[in-house]
């Protein structure tokens, strides 16, 4: 497949990525397996989720109580949304891995429970594990704590429940912000993650178990962890818990349809698996997660319809923004998704302005036909492990996002120095640098204030950089690659400002690292009657994504439209880490506004009406398809402890023991006028993700049902 | 609060619950104080709901038949689903010693009027599918036994109460039980003193403790005992399966379980070694050990995904006895305490029989079974109870 598209538009709903800018594309679909008894094939070592969605398969099943369509939401492992019979037993369908001639059914209502009464052999025991330190979580965070770990010479246990390493910097395909000295700025998340995982690699005493899991923490101060399908009892004598963060979710009508679900999930589809999930996106969310993962979008040949935040202005970087809004992505601030529609899976959004205090103003809806809406309004972290292991009086620690959320580099900052007081609770001297803490400071920061833009001293001259970096961000990497040293931060620190001075080679470095593409090169001796001049901009898309006629809508750094420009060529350095430079022949007076050009053009309102009188009520638990409306009647009946109204309605009683859904109903509550001080929360007990019998009772689960059920 | 209250009843859980219903049914104002923040939220809500009549203990089949005509009629009653399902209780055999014993109460059991019989283990085997046959002798089957959700149960009963002008108070511990001469006069919390008459100590794991408060030594001791659920499957068991033998692990005495009405099946374990104390924390023993008890008995369970494990406490007596009583010490003062972990199916029963103790002095059930739970009696002269 390498047919040259111009568009997104033509790109097949379900279907695999054959091309694709940063990542390569996986091999071959050769595993055989039935959907239904319809013959699929999936890659080998994909999972049955990923299979199902490359072919074009998005319901997996349907809901016992109110039979409504179910398929994936978090892919994580977290929820329980995705369950299919896989060879008759009930299984996440984004956690298992397809075998040759499986064969998967949907679940329609409760699964049939296998009639299967030949008892396999044991295994060879439940595994007892003592060792000093337990990491939980092999992302950013884990890695780097093991490898101070390791390198203190302290054995250490490091488990993640993915088939690899490198947590979410595995499905990291741009570049990082941060300081090229200190935690690999300027690199792509997915190479970060190499680069841990080769340093760890090298150290002899950190044991890493992958595809593994920890499910409970029990009092006595034993973590239950499932690796491969065999259950082990690890004893550590110090945790620390760098298990990351889970994806905050919206209450709105229809928000339970197949097709609406979170960025992790939209990123696992498409950067990890290479599988294409939609034909036309929906982003609700414009913190980094939202704008990034619609900039993944559009790397991956997705048409992203638009993105909506409800705050006045995008909480995620300005440059992560602005990049999208160059490429053509609508951005509307002070908007929200009013609802989602469809019969069976998402058809359209309904979105609406909405006023200071968030209602949504009457009058604005537009409604776009979209099939998925990808959710990120924020993250929350995962530390329910930590909490236990404090109530038992472990040693315990977190790092990363289950300390605190903030970005992958704050993470790698945040691990090393847990790893180092970790080391020094076991006797071994090696103090954090304090160093070490500012800089973890200053990488967790939120974006800083925005400067004006200063039109470049440098116009003028033959050829020069403009640097729209306009808001205060920790990053460097510009500032450590031009050969002739002519852009620094004039402070001294890695948040303010960049600014060029001094001479330009031209050579474009700078353009080709700034991780927020805010950085273009201007040539003004292009054309010596100066009608026109060369504006040299980033590029992170294969050929196949510029128009053969050469013919491109310029548009400035904000995404407003400049004019028309030209190709005039495209250069590649071998140390521009997959990003190209375009040349763009642009009208001499464009020449300092021109910061990009679109790869789609914004998308036109959907044809259908809105209608004012179709009113849902919401689900707020998906698992067990408890609505807002029975929240409310618990509410006003008087129920204030969370698990009361479990018992009550149910409400986070299902397969994720509430992950999401505790979250949102403390909304519910002050939506109702409830002083939060009123609320006792749900109580927390193992499991945390749902785990077969078999596990624990160290038969086998899986290969041995092929019989037929009598 | 110048109000009296006919009573008040001290603990809103398994035991105060339906006392607190069948008193308000009777008329009487009642005030139900507890030191958690909602019904049910002690040991309730961790009993795993199954419901049986079959004992061996008159008292408790009189209490427990009461019960379930209760559950089994609530809906008609009082229009809430508590999740009732008639699935019965089945005690499959394998051993010649459990075959000895369940066969010498089954006549008490019909001369008490209950449905029971002892089954062949074609029949075992058909009422528990996938049930291992080698060694299966047989078993009884009680079809008049069910289950009840618990958590459903609280929250209906709690509503059918205030339906009838009961009140309810969460978060509120009672500190002293004042009292005129060997009157009570009222029950004092933190947030209030509650003038009354009659006290109901309905107070389960905290018996012991609110006794005190009457200067009464009530011997109540809770140990713990771990349970643990299921997603749900498409409804396959119906019975309450109870295996008596103890476990190969030499960590069980006995192990239950139950698919409920939402499908999911439900399981608990009896520890040889009693583990005394109020901690209800979880341990990494009992999943392990629990499902090898449940695979090994019916190989099929092991796809079942296991969702939640907890850990609740039985109030115990020195005999294991239960203890429904009014206090001679102190008048106006009663007592249903000392459940033994099995608040839930005595639950009703209890509730009733207290409300016609404190209303017309007189219990629902026979005298001398009555006397039996009498906090009276000798507790350290050994009750055998052959089906605990």
């Amino acid at each position: 497949m390498t047919a040259r598209r111009t568009s997104a538009r033509r790109a097949q709903p379900g279907g695999r990525i054959e091309r694709h800018p940063i990542l390569s594309a996986g091999g071959p679909a050769t595993v055989e397996f039935r959907f239904a008894g319809r013959p699929l094939l999936a890659r080998e070592g994909e999972v049955i989720s990923s299979a199902l969605y490359a072919a074009g398969v998005r319901i997996f099943g349907r809901h016992h109580r109110d039979g409504r369509p179910l398929g994936i939401y978090c892919v994580n492992g977290q929820c329980s949304q995705c369950t299919v019979l896989a060879d008759g037993r009930p299984v996440k369908a984004c956690m298992t891995v397809v075998r040759p001639g499986m064969r998967v059914e949907p679940v329609a209502g409760r699964p049939q429970l296998g009639a299967d009464d030949r008892l396999p052999p044991s295994g060879p025991g439940i595994r007892e594990v003592r060792v000093p330190v337990l990491v939980v979580g092999g992302g950013p965070a884990g890695i780097s704590a093991a490898i101070e770990l390791g390198r203190a010479g302290i054995r250490t246990l490091l488990i993640d429940d993915k088939q690899a390493l490198g947590g979410k910097l595995t499905l990291q395909t741009h570049t990082f912000f941060g300081s090229v000295a200190d935690c690999y700025a300027g690199t792509r998340g997915i190479d970060i993650a190499a680069i841990l995982e080769r340093d760890l690699a090298a150290l002899p005493d950190v044991e890493v178990w992958l595809d593994a899991s920890a499910v409970g923490i029990f009092e006595d101060r034993a973590v239950g962890v499932v690796r491969g399908g065999r259950y082990a009892v690890v004893r550590p004598e110090a945790l620390l818990v760098a298990a990351g963060a889970r994806e905050k979710a919206l209450v709105f009508p229809g928000g339970d349809l197949p097709g609406v679900y979170g960025a992790g999930a939209f990123q696992t589809l498409v950067n990890r698996d290479l599988v294409r999930p939609t034909k036309r996106l929906f982003v609700l969310g414009g913190g980094n997660v939202g704008l990034i993962g619609a900039y993944h979008a559009l790397q991956a040949g997705i048409e992203v319809v638009g993105l909506v935040e409800a705050l006045p202005r995008c909480g995620g970087y300005k440059v992560h923004e602005d990049k999208i809004r160059r490429l053509g992505v609508p951005v509307w601030t002070s908007h929200t998704v009013l609802r989602a529609e469809g019969r069976e899976e998402l058809e359209r959004v309904v979105t609406a302005r909405v006023d200071e205090r968030f209602r949504p103003v009457p009058g604005t809806e537009r409604v776009y036909e979209v099939d998925t809406l990808l959710v990120a309004v924020g993250l929350s972290p995962v530390d329910e492990i930590l909490q236990k292991a404090r109530q038992y009086g472990m040693r315990a620690w977190a790092a990363g996002d289950s300390e605190e959320i903030a970005e992958a580099s704050a993470a790698i900052f945040s691990g090393r120095i847990a790893g180092r007081r970790i080391a020094e609770s076991f006797g071994v001297p090696v103090r954090a640098p304090e160093k070490w803490t500012q800089t973890a400071a200053v990488l967790r920061s939120k974006p800083g204030r925005e400067v004006p833009f200063a039109p470049p001293a440098a116009a003028g001259r033959a050829v020069y950089p403009v640097i729209r970096c306009v808001q205060e961000i920790p990053c460097n990497p510009c500032t450590q690659v031009c050969p002739v040293g002519s852009i620094s931060i004039p402070d001294g620190t890695i948040t303010s400002p960049p600014v060029f001075a001094g001479d330009c080679l031209g050579c474009g470095r700078c353009a080709g690292i700034c991780p927020g593409l805010a950085i273009v090169l201007v040539e003004e001796d292009h054309d010596p009657t100066r009608r026109t001049a060369v504006v040299t901009v980033p590029f992170e898309f294969g050929d196949d994504r510029l128009p053969r006629s050469g013919r491109v809508v310029t548009t400035g750094f904000e995404g407003e439209v400049v004019g028309a420009g030209r190709i005039a060529g495209v250069r590649q350095r071998a140390d521009q880490d997959r990003r190209r430079l375009v040349r763009l022949e642009v009208p001499w007076d464009d020449r300092l506004r021109v910061a990009g050009f679109r790869v789609q053009e914004p998308p036109a309102e959907a044809a259908a009406a809105f209608d004012p009188a179709l009113q849902d009520d919401p689900v707020i638990c998906l698992c067990e398809r408890v609505r807002r409306s029975e929240v409310v009647a618990a509410i006003r009946g008087g129920v204030r402890d969370l698990n009361q109204l479990k018992a009550a309605v149910r409400l986070g009683m299902g397969g994720c023991g509430g992950k999401r859904c505790m979250e949102l109903v403390r909304r519910v509550f002050r939506e109702e006028g409830i002083d939060p001080g009123e609320i006792t929360p749900g109580t927390w007990r193992p499991l945390d993700r749902e785990v077969p019998l078999a596990v624990f009772a160290d038969v086998a689960d899986a290969g041995d049902t092929t019989e037929d059920p009598k | 609060m110048s109000r009296a209250w006919d009573v008040v009843v001290i603990g809103a859980g398994s035991a105060g619950l339906p006392s607190a219903l069948s008193l308000a049914e009777r008329g009487l104002r009642v005030l139900v104080l507890d030191e958690l923040p909602a019904a049910g939220q002690g040991q309730h809500k961790a009993a795993i709901g199954g419901v049986r009549a079959t004992h061996s203990d008159p008292a408790k089949i009189l209490l427990c038949q009461d019960s379930l005509r209760i559950f089994s009629t609530w809906k008609e009653t009082y229009g809430d689903d508590i999740g009732w399902k008639r699935g019965g209780y089945c005690f499959p055999v394998f051993t010649e010693a459990v075959e000895r014993s369940l066969q010498s109460i089954l006549p008490i059991q019909k001369n008490a009027g209950l449905q029971i019989d002892w089954l062949g283990p074609e029949d075992i085997a058909r009422l528990v599918p996938g049930i291992v046959t080698e060694g299966l002798r047989g078993g009884t089957y009680s079809p008049g036994d069910g289950q009840v959700s618990p958590l459903l149960f609280a929250v209906a009963c709690e509503r059918a109460a205030k339906s009838k002008g009961a009140e309810f108070r969460y978060r509120e511990p009672v500190t002293a039980i004042e009292r005129a001469g060997d009157r009570v006069t009222a029950v004092v919390t933190p947030q209030g003193r509650y003038p009354t008459e009659k006290v109901l100590v309905a107070a389960g794991a905290r018996a012991r403790q609110v006794g005190a408060l009457l200067g009464l030594d009530v011997p109540v001791t809770p140990d713990s005992h771990e349970g643990g659920i299921t997603g749900p499957v498409a409804p396959f068991l119906d019975p309450l399966v109870v295996d008596l033998r103890p476990g190969p692990e030499g960590k069980t005495a006995n192990f239950y379980f139950g698919q409920n009405r939402e499908g999911q099946i439900i399981f608990c374990y009896t520890p040889k070694e009693l583990i005394v104390g109020e901690d209800r924390e979880s341990t990494s023993e009992f999943l392990p050990i629990v499902a090898r008890r449940l695979v090994s008995l019916i190989p099929r369970l092991r796809h079942l995904l296991v969702r939640r494990v907890w850990r609740g406490l039985y109030p115990m007596t020195p005999d294991g006895v239960i203890i429904v009583d009014t206090v001679q010490e102190v008048r106006g003062a009663y007592l249903a305490v000392g459940m033994c972990g099995q608040g839930f199916m005595l639950g009703p029963g209890v509730g009733r029989c207290v409300a016609s103790v404190i209303t017309e002095g007189r219990p629902t059930i026979a005298p001398d079974a009555y006397a039996a739970i009498s906090f009276y009696r000798d507790f350290h002269k050994a009750q055998h109870e052959a089906l605990k």
